[in-house]
């Protein structure tokens, strides 16, 4: 039986990526360049007897997001630029009350209305600093429309993994353009549902760590009763100012991701055995670094790309090593260098760095990363 | 003893009790003062077990049980 | 004759915060007394509750909880209901939490009708943060950010809601503590969006600076305010001066939201 094939957006893959993962909830609010999203989910989830509700802003948006997920579902919201400056409160809530769900955001040019139909990669600080205090952050970057679509499939199963929100991340580029898609046959992708708690309800602690650094979240509605808060909490749930209490749990949730950076990172290693210099891109920007990689190794420079495709957890592990082996890193990026300092922080001095910014609604072409090729020593 | 009416129990859960006066105040018969910051029982045969108190005690700090 | 309300509150956890003659407390006894009239289910209830003193109340009770970020109550409580339309759904905050920050959200809940029930505790004041003015001050009290009184207008909470298409609005207060379990088990029996409001009171930030020398004296304001609807009929315009209607002022029918997305669902071919 062949397979399902389709030539879709990438916005439109999105929605379909999270309806293989069994997502059955959708909490949205118009924005170009996501609402794609929200309008095939609004057509799709009510046949598979989900349900999709547009709220009043984005704020209500994460707000019913986070209800829906903590009534058992698994659960979606799409936004842009403003809507995720706007839903930083509640993503936060998200990571302290250790909700899964998946934020798609759709990076448009950037601060505040921008360019709405440009494309940008400048909310990538946003997704890990976005909010106030402390907190653990993942945020997966696809370069395809295919990639919208596996993306999301892999985000709710980080998002069930480590009960938590997750971004995935597209540029506007890769969100609005057209691609060849196969959809996902049942099986072929992994997809982890939520663990029900092997406690009785009425031994149920929420945050229990007995069960290690991610306890089981049970749902609303299911048999079990228990509270969930936005205050540092004890392992019941209940708020709690106690010292030990409040850093413990603070570390827990750091810990629970960044113990496992080594099966959350996922890039692209492309021509990088020999490479002299190396492009570090993401994104649609990565399309790019891949052509003009193609074009340097014809005009015999030893250039290679290393594609990003969990921006966070950020592969320091990687790039500290490429630091080692490699002259230069060349980082174009649409957006004035934010990747450019995590590779700074990465490579440590051992290597050149060399950025490549744009921020003027046009895409990073190939001719710049090669002429910049050219200024590594 | 059976023909004279029978007194009610008045729990008072003084840990729970902050001194608001409401159930002194509203209590019709005067059975209940303040001592300190806590209710106490002044005259417990006058109670008509109204539930009164218990009624408007916003902390669940006292009750009236019928022997 | 003891009324046993420690059956829904979650062990351990009285004494509560709430300050001495604070009416919050009164509230969540009619709310359990309307909870034990329904006998509504713990696993099947969902109490949630955005920011401040009111919205402390969901850790005491024993069913499912959710203390969310201020004013995002009916936001998050959505969210739960449309996933699971089968639970009981209770919203409980503040009159800052509810028409301040969570206004937006407060009259959106209204206009899809909903099935919910909104308690709203209106103490004229922000208590927790140490009693600012809120929508509710009535104009010209004092409040620690009105010093020379509030030049602000209030919201009329009950027409608020009213006009944003609450299907079921009551208001009670906190003397007349006997009614609150009437209004609020009426409430949630209705099916819809409904909003009760309790006149509450706040003797510790909004008491002392608005000349109330005692919690009874705020009682007995409440007590002397309030007129019942029924009996504002029969009431001249003068008489009812400066009171304020208690009882159930608004209850009409109107399609339910869950009920509207379920046929969203049977016209998408869901239910096969």
């Amino acid at each position: 039986m062949s397979k399902k094939v389709a030539f879709l957006q990438g916005n439109e893959a999105a929605a379909h990526g999270a309806l293989y993962a069994g997502c059955k909830f959708f909490a949205g609010y118009p924005i170009t360049p996501s609402t794609e999203v929200a309008e095939v989910m609004s057509a799709e989830l009510p046949k598979v007897g989900g349900k999709f509700i547009q709220m009043e802003d984005e704020i209500g948006a994460m707000a019913a997001l986070l209800g829906g997920a903590l009534a058992g579902k698994k659960a979606l919201t799409s936004t842009s630029g403003p809507g995720l400056s706007l839903k930083q409160e509640l993503i936060g809530y998200g990571c302290i009350a250790e909700i899964p769900c998946v934020v798609f955001n759709v990076m448009r040019g950037g601060p505040s209305t921008g360019m709405p139909t440009g494309p940008s990669q400048s909310d990538v600080m946003c997704a890990r600093w976005g909010t106030h205090g402390d907190h653990a952050a993942i945020a997966l970057m696809p370069a395809s429309v295919q990639e919208c679509y596996d993306m999301v499939v892999r985000a709710f199963n980080l998002a069930e993994t480590y009960r938590m929100p997750v971004f995935v991340m597209p540029d506007e580029i890769v969100a609005h353009m057209r691609e060849r898609i196969e959809f996902r046959e049942p099986g072929e992708l992994e997809v982890i549902d939520r663990a029900a708690p092997s406690v009785p309800p009425s031994e149920y602690k929420p945050y229990d760590t007995t069960f290690g650094d991610v306890p089981p979240l049970a749902a609303f509605g299911s048999g079990y009763k228990f509270h969930v808060t936005g205050l540092n909490k004890l392992p019941d749930g209940f708020p709690t100012t106690k010292a030990e209490y409040v850093q413990a749990e603070e570390e827990r949730q750091l810990r629970k991701v960044y113990a496992k950076v080594d099966d959350i990172v996922e890039f692209e290693e492309f021509q990088l055995d020999d490479a002299e210099i190396c492009v570090v891109a993401y994104g649609s920007t990565s399309r790019s670094a891949r052509y003009a990689v193609n074009e340097a190794r014809a005009q015999g420079i030893k250039a290679g790309m290393f594609r990003i495709k969990t921006f966070w957890p950020f592969p320091d592990k990687q790039i500290k090593a490429l630091a080692d082996k490699v002259k230069g890193f060349i980082v174009p990026e649409m957006n004035l260098g934010m990747c450019s300092i995590e590779v700074e922080r990465c490579a440590q001095g051992k290597a050149q760095i060399l950025g490549i910014n744009r921020v003027d609604g046009e895409p990073v072409n190939p001719e710049q990363i090669l002429e910049k090729m050219k200024e590594v020593k | 003893m059976s023909e004279e009416k029978k007194l009610p129990r008045i729990e008072i859960i003084e840990k729970y009790c902050k001194g608001c006066y409401i159930c002194v105040e509203f209590c019709p018969k005067k059975v209940l003062e303040m001592k300190g910051f806590v209710v106490s029982v002044k005259d417990l045969g006058a109670c008509i077990k109204c539930m009164q108190c218990e009624l408007r005690c916003p902390d669940f700090a006292i009750k009236v049980h019928a022997e | 004759m003891a009324y046993d309300y420690e059956s829904r509150i979650r062990p351990g956890k009285l004494p509560h915060i709430w300050c001495p003659g604070c009416g919050h407390g009164i509230v969540m006894k009619g709310l359990i007394r309307a909870m034990d009239t329904l006998s509504l289910k713990k696993e099947e209830t969902a109490i949630v509750s955005g920011i401040g003193c009111a919205s402390r109340l969901p850790g005491y009770m024993d069913c499912c909880t959710l203390h969310t970020a201020h004013g995002r109550a009916a936001a998050f409580a959505t969210g739960v209901k449309l996933a699971r339309p089968e639970m009981n759904v209770i919203l409980v905050g503040g009159d800052g939490d509810g028409t301040a920050i969570g206004g937006n959200h407060f009259i959106h809940a209204c206009r899809r009708n909903i099935d919910m029930t909104y308690i709203i505790m209106n103490n004229y004041i922000y208590g927790m943060t140490g009693g600012q003015f809120s929508p509710a001050t009535p104009t010209g009290h004092k409040a620690s950010t009105t010093p020379y009184g509030n030049p602000d207008p209030a919201f009329d909470i009950v027409k608020l809601a009213i006009g944003a298409g609450a299907t079921f609005v009551a208001r009670g207060t906190a003397y007349h503590a006997n009614q609150i379990d009437k209004l609020i088990a009426e409430a949630i029996q209705h099916k819809g969006f409904s909003v009760v409001e309790i006149l509450d009171d706040c003797p510790t930030t909004y008491g002392r600076r608005n000349k109330y020398k005692s919690v009874v004296e705020m009682m007995n304001r409440l007590k002397d305010v309030a007129v019942p609807v029924k009996a504002a009929e029969k009431m001249s315009a003068e008489q009812l001066e400066g009171k304020i209607l208690t009882g159930v002022l608004h209850k009409v029918e109107r399609p339910e939201y869950c009920d509207e997305y379920a046929k969203v669902i049977e016209r998408a071919g869901g239910n096969k």
